[in-house]
């Protein structure tokens, strides 16, 4: 594996390589001296265009726990607020000749776009509201330590899954380890065409008892430009998870930082249902592992679309009209 | 009311030029055969039976029955650029282009900086195509001051100083007052008024087509309603005021039954759609490549093929490319950031020609009828294949394979959503006002004097 764009990288052995490098990484997480010398030399990017403060510091601490030199960069204070553009700023950092850069941007596909600027893997930590792969990864891992395997169970993500790149990689990574996935949440906040992503669709949590997981979303007020449900109030009357919703037999989990009394009640979080710490604590083994397959070629070039060229913005050259039928 | 020229281009000498032997086709007079043409004069001198005319002063042309001649095309719809985006694009380059798209006239819109809202800039910008346009240009200038949807502009001077009609192309007008307000004036200065047709309110912070593609990428939809329900507010308006309108870019199925429904009404009503929302689709887009953002947005299959069936039926009334240059480095950006907008002039009928022709979809002659239609909806005379007609004409090689970009670009701009693609069909010859405006590279070589 080149890059970690999408989720759509991975096949499920891809994905299952990946957390069992990450089981023998959480094996270092307990020591007292905290680092193994895999990533010894290597340089790792951190360029933030968003603010971020969990997924920044997980990927700090993945790299510096394998010895790579990591370098931060966000994009207020610097030249991005002088107004160079996306393409200039990478071109001038590549000049560090970083082998790795971790990527936020608010843009969907802009990770994809600096792949073929540079010759540094890419992985992506979110871009706009397509994507968050290393966040699925996680999370199939924290499951996979609570459950044994999450093959055949219900998951239900609640919320917000328009404005959602978490839920994205999310309905993609559950489902391609064995998991059927319903999303339900107001139906302003349910993009349309989501099914084709092969989840369900519910504007009730009415059957939520039948869920064996349940991941809420966090209202990403930042976000919104508008208002997308008439209250707050009326969301969490309708949407809250809380003790009353929430079975004792179902594992809850919420990729941070929660807003609680909206789409959480203070008293799950706080609940034996919530994984929510250890979804924080696999972040960091989880991105060592997904280091260390790109920068040490963990598994070689075995799954999904793997080898990606480092190509500019690709030309399709099949022909006009194709095949279609008119 | 108008009475300047309506269209301007730098003046060239004319050509003379024998055409022999090339398959002369003219949806307009039902011509379609071999025959020699010569042009002179800036006028199409005489049609005959090929290899039967001579003109020792002439340049000859053998198209030895394979070259077809055809009725110069018409763009109702480009973006010059001009004033103050000259890095984008400018009237010498734009028309250029056109030429080598075979286009012997087109239209700018207003959305420049300044925005095209006075008489004064109208008759600046009227006075430089006169030194640098290859090709006729005319001007629709601004229905509101800044395109700011607020004010209308001094729209009879603004006819006084030639412009074809009106249009807030790139800013619609979104106000039903402030429309019809113009369409009433409409009464006094004639005009069509030229509508982009979008509700801000529907299709804000969306960068593609709403649908299944952009639930995948999580990038914003545009949904089609904000297209269709602003062409169908002002088809009524147009009724109600008995004005003539013109709807840009139509790009689906719900905009094509609202303009069906107004025309079976009788309302003065007429409509373009551009190459590609008739040959691409939001599938196009999940590479996410800047070249395919453009509003309205592509959209589903479905759209797709009810486009095609307008453009069939007469539904809708001609092609316009909508050729939307932008700077590379303004397209080389994430998908949501990018400007909207294709380049489209020099592609146009290859792209057509390829996927609509030789698959069966349309007939050549039905795609002629549709290049060249654009000027009728602005009263201007639309071009025709008869002894005695001004020389408008475009010289193509139907069998020429190309790959879209191959040979570098006329345009300033290389945004095309159709680069990279295999083509059939290339232009070789334009003549526009009498004088050969383009010629293809390949051609020099076949010219014998």
């Amino acid at each position: 594996m080149r890059h970690l764009l999408s989720i759509d990288d991975l096949d499920r052995a891809g994905i299952e390589r990946i957390i069992a490098q990450a089981e023998r990484f959480s094996e270092v997480s307990d020591r007292e001296i905290k680092k193994v010398p895999a990533l010894r030399g290597r340089m790792v990017l951190n360029l933030f265009y968003e603010a971020s403060t969990r997924t920044r510091s997980s990927f700090e601490l993945a790299a510096k726990r394998l010895s790579a030199d990591v370098v931060n960069f966000a994009a207020s204070g610097s030249s991005v607020e002088k107004g160079e553009s996306l393409k200039d700023t990478v071109l001038t950092l590549s000049a560090h000749k970083p082998d790795a850069i971790v990527l936020r941007t608010p843009w969907a596909g802009a990770s994809e776009l600096v792949a073929g600027w540079c010759s540094a893997a890419i992985v992506n930590a979110g871009d706009g509201k397509h994507e968050h792969p290393t966040q699925a990864l996680l999370d199939v891992y924290t499951l996979q330590q609570r459950l044994g395997s999450i093959d055949g169970a219900s998951i239900w993500i609640v919320g917000d899954v328009a404005h959602s790149r978490v839920a994205r990689s999310n309905i993609l990574a559950f489902q391609r380890m064995g998991a059927s996935v319903t999303v339900a949440g107001p139906p302003t906040l349910i993009p349309r065409g989501i099914e084709a992503l092969g989840c369900e669709v519910r504007y009730t949590l009415d059957e939520l008892p039948s869920a064996d997981i349940v991941y809420a979303l966090r209202m990403q007020r930042e976000r919104m430009s508008e208002p997308w449900v008439p209250s707050l109030r009326e969301y969490a009357s309708w949407y809250q998870i809380n003790a009353r919703r929430l079975t004792a037999r179902q594992v809850l989990m919420h990729p941070g930082p929660v807003n609680r009394g909206v789409e959480l009640s203070g008293e799950v979080v706080d609940s034996p249902q919530a994984v929510i710490t250890a979804q924080v604590e696999a972040g960091v083994v989880v991105r060592m592992a997904v280091l260390y397959e790109l920068l040490a070629g963990g598994g070689g070039a075995a799954s999904g679309r793997a080898l990606r060229s480092a190509e500019p913005v690709r030309l399709q050259s099949t022909p006009v009209g194709g095949s279609r039928a008119a | 009311m108008r009475h300047a020229e309506p269209l301007v281009a730098a003046v060239r000498p004319p050509s003379t030029l024998l055409l022999r032997e090339v398959r002369v086709l003219d949806p307009r007079t039902g011509i379609d055969g071999i025959h020699d043409v010569l042009v002179s004069n800036g006028r199409i001198a005489e049609i005959a039976q090929p290899a039967a005319l001579s003109a020792p002063d002439a340049e000859l042309l053998e198209g030895a029955g394979r070259l077809a001649l055809l009725p110069g095309f018409f763009d109702p719809h480009v973006h010059l650029r001009t004033p103050g985006q000259e890095h984008k694009e400018d009237l010498e380059s734009g028309t250029r282009a056109a030429a080598a798209g075979g286009f012997v006239g087109v239209i700018a819109m207003p959305n420049t900086d300044p925005v095209l809202d006075s008489a004064p800039l109208l008759r600046s910008l009227r006075d430089a195509a006169a030194r640098e346009a290859t090709v006729p240009v005319g001007f629709l200038p601004a229905v509101t001051r800044g395109l700011e949807g607020e004010q209308l502009t001094e729209m009879a001077e603004l006819r006084q100083e030639g412009a074809l009609g009106f249009t807030d192309d790139g800013r619609p007008v979104q106000s039903a007052g402030m429309l019809r307000k113009a369409l009433q004036y409409q009464r006094l200065c004639g005009g069509v008024i030229s509508l982009h047709e979008e509700d801000r309110t529907l299709s804000r912070g969306g960068s593609m087509h709403e649908g299944e593609v952009s639930a995948l990428l999580g990038i914003t939809g545009i949904p089609t309603v904000a297209e269709s329900t602003m062409v169908a507010r002002d088809a009524a308006l147009a009724g109600y005021e008995d004005a003539r309108v013109h709807f840009q870019h139509l790009s689906c199925m719900a905009s094509a039954r609202a303009v069906e429904q107004a025309k079976g009404y009788g309302w003065k009503v007429t409509c373009e759609v551009s190459p590609h929302h008739l040959l691409l689709t939001d599938e196009d887009v999940r590479s996410m490549d800047t070249r395919m953002k453009m509003y309205p947005p592509l959209a589903s299959e479905q759209d797709r093929l009810a486009l095609i069936e307008g453009l069939r039926s007469g539904v809708i009334d001609c092609v316009a490319t909508d050729h939307a240059p932008h700077a590379r480095d303004e397209k080389e950006v994430p998908f949501e950031q990018a400007p909207m907008g294709t380049t489209g002039l020099e592609t146009s009928f290859a792209a057509l020609y390829t996927g609509l022709v030789i698959p069966g979809i349309l007939d050549l002659g039905l795609l002629v009828q549709r290049l060249t239609a654009g000027a009728g909806v602005f009263d201007l005379p639309v071009s025709r294949i008869a002894a005695g007609e001004p020389a408008n004409v475009t010289l193509v090689d139907l069998d020429a394979r190309w790959v879209a970009g191959e040979h570098g670009w006329e345009s300033r701009s290389e945004n095309c959503c159709f680069a990279g693609r295999s083509l059939q069909g290339r232009v070789l010859l334009t003549v526009a006002a009498g004088s050969v405006v383009h010629r293809e590279r390949s051609l020099a070589g076949a010219v014998a004097r």
